[in-house]
């Protein structure tokens, strides 16, 4: 079964920081310090090069959402955050995984592969690297099945994320929080 | 004007006005201290440098303005995270400012080098490691302002070697040039849900305004007296709060909590509205938290949002600076009706010009009605309890020494009234707290988050520093005294003339309450000797005057020789009882409804 479950207790968070060393630390630090659990975690520049985007995927179980906003919030390199409910994101992840592949079931494996829209992006004498990038419940159907084959090695990115579009009018929905006042960034102290 | 980053460092402290710091040096912040010379500021030079945190932390409580300390890498830096951690739990503008070794040393474990931004990034507002010598004069206007705004708190500076060396061109930033995007405390309360407030204090018929250190933070002493006054609300000042509202006035309940007075306690525990202005809810005030103030409504207003909600539920909560807000919750008062005064309550038809025109819109009776009338009956209740349950001691069971209560009632008779106290931590800082009569704002310095042994005998001394028109008291235990007494030659050669009242019971005495009460009288490492080491010499050594004080009748007039110095800084050893305790308590994870009062006021009831 995948860890990743049911998506009830599992909040993203995408939050946009300044640019600058020691910010991830800052961040991690906080979840640590104060008891929540990141269940996955990941940075990247932003469009802006002053800022990166942070996203966390958090356990709303270890802690309420709320707190953690306001605790992230505190932190003063933290910009903005935006919090997207499972049901007003869409959210991607990547996949890499080196498998066995005797020849007798390397056909299975590329067959499968092709099945969910992955590529093989390596190729040895009796393993295949795979790649497959996709909404997470996907990468867990995908992981199950891949299993019986033999995993040599297995990474996922963590997720990110981005608010649905409101078909009308091509913004953000209101749902997803990016300028909800629950979450709009009230800094203090 | 080319100018080093030292001296650059040096001339952003001065263009942020400070006046003193305080600091030791050392090899990594040597180019630091050296235009310290040449500078207006006065250094005071430390024994150790948590004393120099403490002080900086002392002189902040009193001043209101940022502590600001100086201290060199490594064990330099390592040696002010107590002060630090304090400073955070206890919300204390500091500025920190650390050497470090240089940027190409940095990471390679070299003499003296610790992570110091890694290592503090839990117990600061914010820190800064500066590796550019320009970006120096930015960072320390964005310390101070990040240090003082918001909800204040330490901040740290680490500067390494090579940066303070190098050279830069001077500038100083403009307010726009800070470069802090993510940083923009709400200071205005959300003006609906001070309407929604003002309702609720309206209709409630047993309020509590439940005052913490915000209200001092916030300079709001006076606006939480006018709303005291105005609605006839009783209000109780926790622990860091106290001063913020005379304990001499009808109003106060005085401190809540764990050793809190039972009135204070119980008027929360009873209360349907809990009006929490600057206070969070912390462990030692609620007691266990499911059963501490069922039945109450709750307005909680404090500048942190993250304190709403995060240990009780407040039904309104209001982000905001608590001086604005009161002011704002007075106005909403005024708009709903709330007569002007005491005085125009009686005369609702023919209100004074001053009376609010919201007042005079209202049905005249209505607004009469309200609230003293309603508060009446809670005002008897509590005024049974103060008078059922006060604070008591035995003064004429001398047997096991000076009561410390009767030292202390004795020494809040001897000094003036706006006498600056510190304590320690432990027996002696409840007592303080329970004790004193404080009819002042910031006369009170002491540790209450963090719970620092060792706190009082330095910030006595920075806030002697900031005030040195006030007599400073520290109120310590001996086992606090013997973590930070070396201050006491910084005093000495500083001309620092604190006075220092050790309740000395030869006990690390709270450990020892607590082994008494909860581990069947098994003293597991608490005795300390009265007379090892002899605080007489000791404090002479130093270059105090230092007097034993063993009976009663020595009390007073150690006391008044104390009162007389102005030279040089006094110890005062009073041999106090170790057998007494701090009451009333409520015993760790206990609810506040099972408080214990002194047994010699139990007879019936509680």
């Amino acid at each position: 079964m995948s860890p990743y479950g049911t998506d009830r207790r599992h909040h993203t968070l995408t939050v946009l920081v300044e640019n600058k060393a020691g910010v991830l630390a800052r961040v991690a630090g906080l979840f640590s310090r104060r008891g929540y659990n990141i269940f996955s975690l990941a940075v990247a520049p932003s469009d802006d090069e002053r800022f990166s985007r942070i996203t966390i995927v958090v356990d709303v179980e270890s802690a309420p959402l709320d707190q953690i906003v306001k605790q992230l919030d505190k932190l003063i390199p933290v910009v903005s955050i935006t919090e997207l409910a499972p049901a007003a994101a869409r959210v991607r992840e990547l996949l890499l995984a080196t498998l066995e592949a005797a020849p007798d079931t390397r056909g299975q494996i590329i067959q499968l592969v092709g099945v969910f829209e992955g590529k093989i992006i390596d190729v040895g004498p009796d393993r295949l690297t795979v790649m497959l990038a996709g909404a997470p419940t996907k990468l867990d159907d995908f992981e199950d099945l891949i299993r019986g084959y033999g995993i040599v090695e297995l990474q996922r990115t963590g997720r990110v994320a981005l608010p649905m579009l409101d078909r009308s009018d091509q913004r953000p929905r209101a749902g997803a929080g990016v300028t909800g006042p629950a979450h709009r960034p009230e800094k203090a102290g | 004007m080319e100018l080093t980053g030292a001296q650059a460092l040096i001339k952003s402290l001065e263009m942020q006005r400070v006046e003193v710091m305080f600091g030791l040096p050392g090899g990594a912040i040597l180019p630091v201290y050296d235009p310290i010379i040449d500078s207006s500021i006065r250094h005071i030079l430390v024994r150790h440098e948590q004393g120099a945190g403490h002080m900086a932390e002392g002189y902040a409580h009193v001043t209101g303005r940022p502590g600001v300390a100086m201290v060199t890498s490594g064990p330099g830096a390592t040696n002010i995270v107590t002060p630090l951690a304090d400073a955070y739990m206890d919300s204390i503008p500091l500025v920190v400012v650390t050497g470090q070794v240089a940027t190409t040393a940095i990471g390679s474990d070299a003499f003296q080098e610790s992570d110091i931004t890694g290592i503090t990034m839990g117990i600061t507002k914010h820190n800064w490691l500066v590796t550019d010598p320009s970006d120096i004069p930015r960072v320390v206007a964005e310390a101070f302002h990040v240090a003082t705004t918001g909800r204040p708190g330490p901040v740290l500076i680490d500067v390494p070697k090579d940066v303070a060396q190098a050279r830069m061109d001077w500038y100083w930033p403009e307010p726009d040039d800070l470069d802090l995007p993510g940083y923009h405390p709400v200071t205005v309360g959300d003006p609906e849900l001070v309407r929604r407030a003002a309702s609720l204090i309206l209709e409630a018929e047993r309020p509590v305004i439940y005052a913490g250190g915000g209200v001092l933070k916030a300079r709001a002493a006076e606006g939480l007296r006018e709303l005291a006054e105005r609605t006839g609300i009783p209000v109780v000042t926790t622990l860091m709060a106290r001063g913020c509202f005379p304990d001499s006035h009808p109003l106060c309940l005085g401190m809540p909590g764990m050793h809190g007075n039972y009135t204070a306690v119980t008027a929360m525990q009873k209360a349907d509205l809990l009006i929490a202005l600057g206070s969070r809810f912390d462990d030692r005030v609620t007691g266990k938290i499911d059963a501490f103030a069922p039945g109450a409504k709750v307005v909680h207003v404090d500048i942190d949002p993250a304190e709403h909600h995060k240990v009780r539920h407040a039904d309104v909560a209001i982000v905001g600076d608590a001086r604005i807000v009161v002011d704002q919750l007075l106005a909403a008062l005024d708009a709903a009706g709330l007569p002007a005064s005491a005085q125009t309550r009686s005369a609702p038809g023919g209100s004074p010009a001053d009376a609010s025109e919201g007042g005079a819109s209202l049905p005249g009776s209505e607004a009469a009605a309200f609230p003293r009338s309603r508060l009446v009956p809670w005002r008897a209740t509590l005024s049974r309890w103060q008078e059922r349950y006060p604070l008591v001691y035995d003064p004429a069971d001398t047997a096991g020494g000076l009561k410390p209560q009767m030292v202390l009632e004795t020494l809040r008779d001897a000094t003036p009234d706006d006498t600056i106290v510190a304590s320690g931590v432990g027996q002696h800082q409840m007592f303080a707290s329970q004790w004193w009569r404080f009819d002042h704002p910031y006369t009170w310095v002491n540790s209450g988050g963090l719970g620092t042994m060792g706190f009082a005998v330095p910030a006595a001394i920075g806030a002697k520093v900031g005030r040195p028109d006030r007599t400073v008291w520290a109120v310590d235990g001996d086992g606090c005294f013997q973590m930070t007494a070396q201050e006491l030659v910084t005093a000495s050669s500083e001309r620092v003339p604190v006075k220092i009242a050790i309740l000395n019971n030869a006990y690390l005495g709270m450990v020892r309450q607590w082994q008494e009460m909860f581990y069947e009288e098994r003293y597991s490492e608490v005795y300390l000797s009265p007379d090892l080491p002899d605080y007489v010499g000791w404090a002479e050594a130093m270059g105090c005057v230092g007097i034993r004080v063993e009976s009663p009748e020595e009390v007073g007039p150690a006391i008044d020789k104390a009162n007389a110095v102005d030279d040089r800084p006094v110890v005062i050893d009073f041999r106090t009882d170790a057998s007494e305790k701090v009451f009333p308590m409520v015993a760790a994870g206990m609810s506040n409804d099972d408080i214990v009062v002194d047994p010699s006021l139990v007879g019936e009831g509680r």
